[in-house]
């Protein structure tokens, strides 16, 4: 094992690696990736892709230290890599959880939000708007401006607004603005669209805070910049705990920011299996008359195209229309997904697994019950791949969980009492709302 | 490859949008195809046509489109719930009565999904077939449309850009590179949508293209006579006004108004638009013979 030791402690190798650096330089992943936005953005972005070349890449004027000086402070990190006993048994392998539950706000959320908005602060801005979709990247957002003193607007869908009232609330505490966005169904992709306009209008003084490694270039290579933290931390404790790299990370997938997060460093390692867990909703078939599909699987079943600013995968009718997505987890109910993992799956560096509602609501109850962690329905999508997948994994597997499921109280209940679940409680009595 | 600026800046591809730009101010009206219905949306097109539009943008629904305003995306989500799709754009173009030359307005993933295969090619094809004379392509920059740009000349199209207030250096000079027939001068920061006073920023960015031998169309927040006559006379070759004539459609949907009222409505305001950019035009005239 002397190599690999060798190699964590050396930083000056590992951020020579070709996968840490893809998309640095032009924002291409292969054929996916790019800048497809109106012209009156492309200075904005021009200009944003100088500042993180300079603040982040170049650490000018200290910025990642600072950075770094106020994950930990401030957002609470290192996070732990924890072996779940329970889980280790019962699948009979290493089961280790990367609690970035335990992020201040409760998701890895924080990792991206806090590096953008200090970003931001060093750029000269003055304002931050952000979209979101379960509300985790919005409060993450939130609680960054409100850290960092900047006034804060968050576009969020309405049909979002309901499912997620206690992020709403979150962000208001933190002194935010939340606008409802009530365009097609009112979820993530119409939020997304909805802050891209106001930037385009004022993107003189705003800096528009992306919450995934989607959109144009530098916003997927940033994004990613900030959240691999999770895989840069996890890779030396698990060597440190168990003297190996892990043989599987494993990791829900919507945009991607905590999949790519949680791969980053793990990328040049081919020896590690890294498994993206996207939302199979209800079913992975479509309606194209609807426009629906009732999952957000885009790695898994989507096809190649041009949303929100990249070239990437993407779930669409014939026509190039965007399709509806569904989850019964808001966080991934999206229908794009971010260019590098799109690339990284053409490679057959990354494979896509999609996991349903139901193994995903049962791996929700299995670790809150076995393990002491409600996971977000996000989250919970990665231990319903565990379930189901246990057998083809190697001997370590490293697990991303990614949020806790406080926020997704509500949305348990009422989806469990739809359901008959081993080991869940009898909630009836609760639906309605807690 | 040889510097294509020159060539393209003088003359573009399509003869018809030059004439529309030869010998007076160009009135270039919008509308979405298919709000609220396909048959209407007809009706209005052609309502506009003779209204006096020099080159008429039709806008291809796209579920995505986030270059609009509320009130371009009330239109684009009108006609999408009512059925709008690629091949029914085609055949809405080839059934117009209209004289006026027409440009497509629509978001890059619908050109590039088109037809078999990869790239923007098919799309392109089939629009020249349906009497297509020029795109533009508001998600698609300079970057990224050489392939769409090599159709274009293949067949016979132009491919229009948009020049934002915050366009400025080089990457003004790799769009006026890239661009044919009329290059759209975005008035003002934001997204589409009426507004009624004219921009600094308008004044602003006519300056910087004054070097530029293309014409220059000037849109966003045009609704008025007034207005086009203010544009016209400040310098730009053309208007191109759309929500406020998607207002009008609006308009119609939400009073239950019938479609000769709506279309005559629309041949109204066309009419004195055009009326206003020709008195800017007139005036320009003056003011550079009295000087």
């Amino acid at each position: 094992m002397s190599e690999t030791d060798t190699r964590t402690t050396d930083e000056t190798e590992r951020a020579r690696r070709p996968g840490r650096e893809r998309g640095r330089d032009d924002g291409k992943f292969g054929r996916y990736g790019g800048q497809y936005v109106p012209e009156a953005l492309m200075p904005a972005i021009g200009e944003l892709t100088d500042a993180y070349e300079r603040y982040v890449l170049d650490n000018e004027d200290g910025f990642m230290d600072e950075f770094r000086e106020r994950l930990a402070d401030f957002g609470g990190r290192p996070t732990p890599l924890q072996r779940a006993d329970r889980l280790s048994e019962r699948y009979d392998t290493d089961v280790f959880l990367k609690r970035e539950d335990l992020v201040h706000g409760g998701a890895h959320k924080l990792n991206n939000a806090l590096g953008q908005v200090l970003l931001a602060k060093y750029m000269g801005k003055e304002r931050i708007i952000a979209e979101t979709g379960a509300g985790q990247h919005g409060t993450a957002t939130a609680m960054a401006a409100a850290h960092l003193d900047m006034p804060c607007e968050i576009y969020m869908g309405e049909r979002d607004i309901n499912r997620q009232r206690p992020n709403v609330f979150r962000m208001k505490l933190n002194g935010a603005e939340v606008n409802p966005v009530t365009a097609g169904r009112g979820t993530l992709k119409e939020a997304i669209s909805e802050t891209m306009r106001d930037w385009a209008t004022t993107v003189e003084n705003t800096h528009y805070v992306i919450g995934s490694i989607v959109g144009p270039h530098p916003f997927p290579v940033m994004v990613r910049d900030f959240q691999a933290v999770i895989s840069e931390e996890a890779r030396e404790q698990a060597i440190e705990k168990t003297g190996d790299l892990p043989t599987d990370v494993v990791s829900c997938a919507g945009g991607g920011s905590n999949t790519m997060g949680a791969f980053a460093h793990f990328v040049d390692d081919e020896a590690v299996a890294l498994h993206a867990v996207e939302a199979g909703g209800s079913t992975l078939e479509v309606d194209e008359e609807a426009g629906v599909a009732p999952n957000s699987a885009s790695l898994y079943a989507g096809d190649e195209g041009v949303l929100h600013g990249a070239r990437t995968k993407l779930l669409q009718d014939s026509d190039g229309q965007i399709m509806e997505s569904h989850s019964i987890s808001s966080g991934l109910d999206y229908a794009g997904v971010g260019p590098e993992l799109a690339y990284l799956v053409d490679e057959g560096r990354v494979s896509p697994v999609a996991v349903d509602d139901d193994a995903a609501l049962e791996g929700f109850h299995r670790l809150s019950r076995t393990e002491g962690i409600i996971p977000a329905l996000e989250t919970a999508h990665a231990f319903g791949f565990l379930e189901e997948h246990h057998e083809d994994l190697g001997d370590r597997v490293v697990v991303n969980v990614s949020g806790r499921g406080d926020k997704d109280l509500d949305a348990a209940i009422e989806e469990t009492d739809k359901r008959d679940i081993d080991e869940a409680p009898d909630m009836s009595m609760f639906t309605g709302g807690i | 490859m040889a510097d294509p600026s020159a060539e393209s800046a003088e003359t573009g591809n399509s003869e018809a949008i030059a004439a529309a730009f030869a010998d007076g101010p160009a009135y270039i009206p919008y509308l979405a195809v298919g709000d609220p219905d396909y048959e209407s949306s007809k009706a209005y097109v052609e309502a506009l046509d003779r209204g006096g539009a020099d080159v008429i943008e039709l806008g291809l629904p796209f579920s995505e489109p986030i270059a609009e305003g509320s009130t371009i995306q009330g239109a684009l989500v009108r006609a999408l719930d009512a059925g709008m799709t690629p091949d029914r754009f085609f055949a809405f173009a080839e059934e117009l009565d209209v004289e006026a030359p027409l440009v497509c307005m629509t978001y890059y993933n619908l050109i590039y999904q088109y037809g078999e295969g990869d790239g923007p090619r098919p799309f392109v094809e089939r629009a020249a077939a349906a009497g297509i004379e020029g795109l533009v392509v508001p998600d698609l920059p300079a970057e990224e449309a050489d392939p769409l740009r090599e159709a274009c000349d293949e067949f016979g199209l132009d491919l229009v850009f948009i020049v934002a207030p915050t366009t400025v250096g080089d990457r003004l000079d790799r769009i006026m590179s890239q661009v044919s027939g009329y290059v759209y001068v975005q008035a003002r920061l934001g997204t589409t949508g009426a507004r009624s006073d004219v921009s600094d920023q308008t004044t602003q960015s006519l300056d910087r293209l004054r070097e530029y031998d293309v014409p220059k169309a000037v849109g966003f927040g045009i609704s008025t006579g007034e207005h086009a006559e203010r544009i016209v006379a400040g310098g730009a070759d053309g208007i191109i006004v759309g929500s406020a004539l998607v207002d009008i459609v609006a308009e119609g949907v939400e009073n239950d108004l019938s479609t000769a009222e709506v279309a005559d409505r629309l041949e109204a305001l066309s009419r004195e638009l055009k009326e206003g950019a020709e008195r800017g035009f007139a005036a320009r005239a003056g003011a550079a013979e009295s000087r």
